[in-house]
């Protein structure tokens, strides 16, 4: 259990580092490509509202999995092989905190 | 001596002489710019921008249909909003938040009801066209996607979580609404042949689409391409097919796989599949170019900077183009002679000469999304 905590803590680091023109281009990625289910507001649509309210009681780690991996048996795609895992830490802290 | 003459000229014109002035709808058209909530009113005869329509909400995912006088567009927005827009005047003249989220509508065939199909909460409000007064309330018991008009005053609709079909008729005094079966696991969009013979359902949750006889007077579920793509793994889908543009060509359906980089050809008649062609990414919109054996493709993203064309005879990609960055939409003049192509992130409508493929201009707008010119006023199922 130490060992898988751990695990973790090596693969998502607390404060996500994103060179500032990535930011951006991951800024446009929510906008637009998260837009596209979960609304430009994000007050949701065929995917769930992820205002930072909705998303309060989530923690960054389980979004970024969520993220990465997505959600099988409904229409939340992996992005993992868009994104890195750093990047998918850095897009939950958005989301909770925007 | 000029300006006398001027003033002389407009003292002598009557009223009724301004006909200069005057704008017909027929080559006109709107187009979704989705982050402002704005909508560009656009001359396709002109290629050109002639105004801008604001303060329409949340419009990602927007769509619209017209009046049958092409005077009005009823714009169905991502928060819920139904707009009714004057192309004459440009503006807003009715607005009502109807709920909280909403994906589409439709008109009904003689022009006088909207029908809105929303999310949250699930289910198909009906509005008079006219003052967008609440005629019917209809819960569902999910999100309702796929919302057609069906000629005689009626509408169908498929619910997403429960895969029910339901078809709906609002001639009479009191809507009759018809469960008409199960069209599979997680339906993501349906959509009319332009014969208003055949519902068809996409489906997510499983391989394959499922068709209903709407002239038959009691339709049921037929399931077909059930086991497309049996070998390997799917893809993951970064953005739902749409089905409102489905090409119905040469006798098929050219149907875009979902989890597949692959166009799926189906006959018409028999619901057998007749051929795979291998494309640039996961297809979203497959349209046909009007009057002609083609038929265009864009792409979920990442891979939405390409847009092909396919021959329907021979299924094979003839033309491979490369328009701008996330390309949207496309949409046909209503003959076929040009496509114009929506770039979002180039913030441009690129339009395309159908027969030569090149691109003869293009139009500055705001993230761009849908494409919609006013003759789709004149098309069952929308």
């Amino acid at each position: 259990m130490r060992k898988a905590l751990a695990l973790l803590l090596v693969a998502f680091p607390a404060a996500a580092e994103v060179p500032p023109d990535r930011a951006a281009e991951l800024e446009h990625l929510v906008l637009q490509d998260c837009g596209s289910c979960h609304g430009l507001t994000r007050k949701g649509g065929l995917g769930s509202a992820l205002t930072p309210d909705a998303l309060a009681h989530a923690d960054a780690e389980g979004l970024a999995l969520i993220i990465l991996d997505g959600v099988p048996g409904t229409a939340m795609p992996p992005w993992r092989p868009l994104i890195t895992e750093e990047e998918a830490i850095w897009i939950a802290d958005y989301l909770k905190k925007d | 001596m000029k300006r006398a003459a001027l003033i002389l000229a407009v003292l002598a014109s009557p009223l009724w002489a301004g006909t200069d002035d005057l704008t017909a709808t027929g080559d006109l058209g709107l187009v979704i710019e989705r982050a402002t909530g704005s909508l560009l009113v656009i001359d396709r005869s002109d290629r050109a921008a002639i105004g801008r329509v604001e303060g329409l909400g949340d419009l990602s995912h927007a769509s619209l249909t017209y009046s049958p006088d092409e005077r009005f567009a009823y714009v169905f927005g991502r928060d819920g909003g139904l707009s009714k827009v004057d192309m004459l005047t440009q503006t807003v003249v009715a607005r009502t938040v109807q709920a909280g989220n909403s994906i589409g509508g439709a008109i009904s065939d003689d022009g006088k009801l909207v029908a809105v199909s929303n999310y949250d909460p699930g289910g198909v409000k009906v509005f008079d066209a006219e003052t967008l007064a609440l005629v019917a309330d209809i819960p569902a018991a999910g999100k309702t996607i796929g919302l057609v008009d069906v000629p005689g005053r009626r509408f169908a609709w498929t619910v997403w979580d429960t895969g029910e079909v339901f078809l709906g008729d609002f001639s009479g005094a009191e809507p009759l609404i018809a469960m008409i079966g199960n069209a599979g696991v997680n339906p993501f969009d349906a959509v009319l042949t332009d014969d208003a013979h055949t519902y068809l359902v996409g489906l997510f949750g499983e391989k394959g689409v499922t068709a209903f006889d709407l002239w038959d007077d009691a339709p049921k579920p037929e399931k077909f391409l059930t086991d497309y793509g049996r070998e390997g793994e799917d893809m993951p889908v970064y953005k739902m097919p749409h089905l409102q543009g489905w090409a119905f060509t040469e006798g098929q359906y050219a149907l875009p796989a979902v989890g597949r980089h692959q166009l799926l050809w189906v006959d018409r008649a028999t619901q057998e599949q007749v051929a795979t062609t291998e494309m640039h990414g996961q297809p979203v919109f497959v349209i046909a170019q009007p009057a002609s054996p083609f038929v265009w493709v864009n792409f979920a993203t990442p891979l939405n900077d390409v847009v092909q064309v396919v021959d329907s005879r021979s299924h094979e990609v003839v033309a491979t183009l490369t328009p701008g960055k996330a390309i949207l939409h496309m949409e046909f003049a209503p003959r076929g002679a040009e496509v114009w192509i929506s770039s979002r992130d180039d913030n441009k409508i690129l339009i395309y000469d159908t027969r030569t493929r090149e691109k003869v201009a293009e139009i500055a707008a705001d993230s761009p999304s849908g494409i919609f010119f006013t003759a789709r006023a004149h098309r069952t199922g929308l």
